[in-house]
């Protein structure tokens, strides 16, 4: 296999077949708490790009060498969360500078990207799956984009159901854990669609 | 979207995208024009047309004559009102209008005398080949014409000639779409000389050569009747033509009309003189044949009385200001009970709450329809079930039905994203919806919602500007009253030389 | 052993110290001049500059939302639109406004009665109120914007409120009488007053 269809490989699947909201379940508080507006969550989407694509990297950077050199992997969880921590303040910065009705609108979300399981899962994953530094860089930014689809996706689903005759008992986040549900039913149907 | 496709390549027959086809029950069809008498009372309203409302200019007790100005013009877009008959003004008061609020404007009350004398002021304009065209245009403008095809549209603002906007086509829309109405349609068959000669003058207005009468082919005697003009009349250097189109609803929309007859659309938020053309309804072309040639400001109208619960049916020619009340009673119907009346076609003319209201500028038809006749439009609205036909109706190629539901939740940003500025409120959505939606309903709610929340903006932004401004004055007086206190001070302090001495 | 915490202590230390450095320099590149939220928050309110919200006029108090330093819900002349309007724009749940939006008002001079003091031309905000010393005074209808601050200088209690005319201009169209559309609209009311 050449080297571009493996990347291609490993884009699809991580934007599709192993969605990390939908079938991973992972980073679902920001799925649910940004999702209603479209605009919100296209920034939201950036954001969370910016962040896991660059702490994919670095981890793969701190694992390879300062971790294992050093024998500190019992470090890992704290040096990856450190990293994650610092690429989340910078872009709050950046956001809060740049559009300050974005980062009114992110609200806590933004922040609490820092404890975004799919951000630290994807830096534990790659370490996991000895991926070298250009896959890992690949798979933080694939997965991104996958949550990046899903959250725009739910969030066209959710200003639609704004509008529509919901009966009152499934008012609310019922009715959006409901359709949170059968969207990941759709998604589980790509499962098979590439091998990895 | 695809079926725009398959029309760029030809392969459609509809003439516009989207469009229905109602059942027309244009029963009035060839009942001549019959002339309504005088009423004991006209109501003459201050406001007929689109825009700003005219101030009286005569006072109780005064006597008028028929074709008297009697209220002035205030601002660009208005025309004056003139006197429907000689008589006299009897009061001023507020009195309900055509209009689905129900609110009444500022109207003068008329006695007729019964002599219906003409005020002769206006001279007939005979060579208006050699006129400037200006004055033509002011003639149009005194005599008070207005779009008589619904809209009211004064109707001197169109007839302009823009050198960046040259006017290659004018279009006669002799389509009249909506059902019932036949009040153009007679027009055609009887007056088609008028006509043509009133499309001569708006021609020569706005220097167009080329001159389309549009008809639609369930009128045949109006195209044959309108052919016959065109060819027995002297239009030596002008191209005018009869153009017979199939029969489609709303295809005598302006801009609907003009695709078709020209293939061009006109742009969202353009005008169609934008693309080269103006639009003129048959009413209004006989009005401004009317105010040219004989010197007769716009007095009376022609409109279609039919509806299932009116035994007469027919087409009358009604003084402006005759009630409604006075019209169906002429025409054998004088109780209501139980009954929709409508002011103009029943796909965009308004429900009216009683028939104690006058004829204006605008009013094309009355219709009085019964309960059974009506009970579609009763029917409750259903949940919107996604069939699309609304879609496929849509002459704009909007999307009705999300439309509805955004104006329905006050989200009015979407709404405007959706498009909603774009509908022309034709009823085609409403009509062809299978879960009786009162989808235009919620169309006029959002686009009133949405120039209330303009207005208050506009409101707003004039009241901060009024605030700064009012900020910024306080602190230049309070700045120059502390400069010169500073001054008076420096005056009349002590030197310090002074100051010494007096201590010594 | 003794080294290797060393190793951990020095490593996690000198990634911290780099993480911090970097965040400082940011926190130097990105720095806001300024607030543009209050200026967006400024172009919601309906300017009537009455001092309904306890701050004196809607400039201070958008700059006071913008720093959360209010609720955004004390407008009371922009009722709940404005509310739901400022609750978007600063991303929080909207919360019931303090008073019931009334209807439109325009203070009204019975100008017989007016000594043509000037205090109520001092103390109008938006400068509606026209009038010299020792002349009557009159409201500009269209300028007024019902604040009521003219009422309290009155000396001899001559202004009135008055409910601001309807015009047919202004008319529109009400929500289709169905069923479906009501129990939305008294849905969305209920939602909103929580």
């Amino acid at each position: 296999m050449s080297a571009f269809s493996d990347f291609a490989v490993i884009l699809l699947s991580a934007v599709l077949v192993n969605n990390y909201v939908l079938t991973k379940f992972l980073g679902i508080c920001p799925f649910l708490g940004v999702s209603g507006k479209t605009e919100t969550a296209i920034g939201m989407s950036f954001a969370v790009m910016f962040v896991m694509t660059l702490a994919s990297t670095a981890s793969w950077l701190v694992q390879q060498y300062i971790l294992i050199p050093l024998d500190l992997l019992y470090l890992q969880t704290i040096f990856f969360i450190l990293i994650i921590a610092t690429l989340v303040q910078f872009i709050e910065m950046m956001i809060h500078k740049v559009s300050p009705v974005l980062y009114q609108g992110l609200g806590i979300y933004l922040p609490l990207i820092t404890t975004n399981c799919a951000v630290l899962g994807v830096a534990l994953l790659n370490v996991q799956q000895d991926n070298t530094f250009i896959t890992s860089a690949l798979y933080g930014f694939g997965a991104a984009l996958g949550f990046a689809l899903v959250l725009v996706l739910f969030s066209g689903l959710r200003e639609r159901m704004e509008g529509a005759p919901v009966p009152d008992a499934f008012k609310g986040s019922a009715v959006t854990l409901i359709t949170a549900g059968m969207m990941s039913l759709a998604f589980l149907g790509f499962s098979g669609l590439v091998k990895v | 979207m695809i079926k725009h496709f398959f029309k760029k390549l030809g392969f459609s027959s509809a003439p516009f995208a989207g469009g229905i086809q109602p059942d027309m029950q244009k029963w009035t069809e060839s009942s001549a024009i019959e002339i309504c008498p005088l009423p004991p009372l006209l109501i003459v309203p201050m406001k007929q047309h689109i825009g700003q409302a005219c101030s009286p200019l005569v006072k109780v007790g005064d006597a008028v004559l028929r074709g008297q100005k009697i209220a002035k013009a205030e601002g660009y877009v208005s025309v004056p009102v003139h006197a429907p008959t000689s008589g006299k003004v009897i009061k001023i008061e507020e009195h309900a209008i055509p209009h689905p609020s129900g609110m009444g404007l500022p109207s003068i009350f008329i006695e007729p005398d019964g002599l219906d004398e003409r005020d002769t002021s206006l001279q007939p304009i005979t060579d208006w080949q050699n006129m400037d065209v200006g004055a033509l245009r002011e003639r149009v403008r005194v005599c008070g014409i207005a779009g008589l095809g619904g809209a009211a549209f004064p109707t001197f603002i169109k007839l302009v000639q823009d050198q960046r906007n040259p006017i290659k086509t004018v279009i006669l829309n002799g389509i009249e779409c909506e059902p019932f109405l036949t009040n153009d349609h007679r027009l055609m068959v009887e007056h088609s000389q008028k006509i043509l000669h009133g499309m001569q003058i708006i021609m020569h207005m706005v220097g167009a050569k080329q001159g389309i009468i549009a008809i639609e082919d369930n009128k045949a005697d109006a195209i044959q009747s309108m052919q016959h003009a065109v060819d027995d009349a002297n239009i030596e250097g002008l191209d005018i033509q009869v153009r017979v189109l199939p029969t489609r609803y709303p295809q005598g929309s302006e801009k609907q009309l003009i695709e078709v007859i020209i293939g061009k659309q006109v742009p969202a938020g353009k005008l169609p003189m934008h693309v080269g053309v103006i639009c003129q309804n048959i009413g209004t072309t006989q009005a401004i044949y009317e105010a040219v040639v004989l010197g007769y400001p716009l007095t009376e109208r022609v409109m279609t009385v039919s509806g299932d619960a009116v035994p007469n049916k027919g087409n009358l020619l009604v003084r402006l200001g005759t009630s409604m009340r006075f019209i169906y009673a002429q025409r054998g119907l004088e109780n209501f009970e139980g009954l929709q009346i409508l002011h103009g076609g029943p796909m965009m003319g308004e429900r009216l709450r009683h028939p104690d209201i006058p004829v204006i500028k605008s009013s094309t038809g009355l219709l009085a329809l019964s309960q059974d006749f009506f009970k579609q439009a009763h029917a409750v609205e259903e949940p919107c079930i996604r069939c699309g036909h609304c879609s496929e109706a849509c002459p704009i190629g909007l999307t009705p039905n999300l439309l509805a539901d955004h104006c329905r939740n006050e989200q009015l940003e979407k709404a405007a994203d959706y498009h909603l500025f774009d509908c022309i409120e034709c009823g085609a959505c409403s009509y062809v919806c299978p879960s009786h939606i009162p989808l235009v309903h919620y169309f006029r709610f959002g686009k009133g919602q949405a120039a209330q929340v303009r207005r208050e903006q506009n409101f707003a932004e004039a009241s901060r500007q009024r605030s700064e401004s009012r900020d910024t004055r306080i602190q230049r007086e309070k700045d120059e009253k502390a400069a010169k206190r500073k001054k008076v001070r420096a005056t009349h302090a002590p030197t310090p030389t002074e100051a010494e001495q007096g201590k010594e | 052993m003794l080294e290797s915490l060393m190793y951990a202590i020095l490593a996690l230390g000198g990634f911290a110290l780099f993480s911090g450095l970097v965040l400082a320099i940011s926190s130097k590149v990105f720095h806001i001049e300024g607030d543009p939220l209050s200026d967006k928050i400024d172009a919601l309110l309906p300017q009537t500059q009455c001092g309904q919200c306890g701050f004196p006029g809607c400039r201070p108090y958008a700059d006071a939302v913008a720093s959360n330093a209010a609720d955004v819900n004390h407008c009371v002349p922009g009722g709940e639109r404005t509310m739901l309007a400022i609750a978007d724009v600063m991303g929080v749940e909207p919360k019931a406004v303090d008073e019931e939006e009334a209807t439109p008002m325009v203070a009204f001079i019975r100008e017989d009665e007016c000594i043509g003091c000037t205090l109520c031309i001092k103390a109008c905000p938006v400068d509606a109120i026209i009038g010299a010393p020792k002349q009557y005074h009159t409201v500009i209808a269209d300028h007024c914007t019902g604040c009521v601050l003219c009422l309290e200088p009155c000396p001899v209690d001559c202004i009135d409120m008055i409910a601001k005319p309807e015009l047919l201009e202004h008319w529109s169209w009400p929500l289709p009488d169905t069923q479906r559309a009501q129990t939305g609209l008294e849905r969305r009311e209920s939602h909103h007053h929580d």
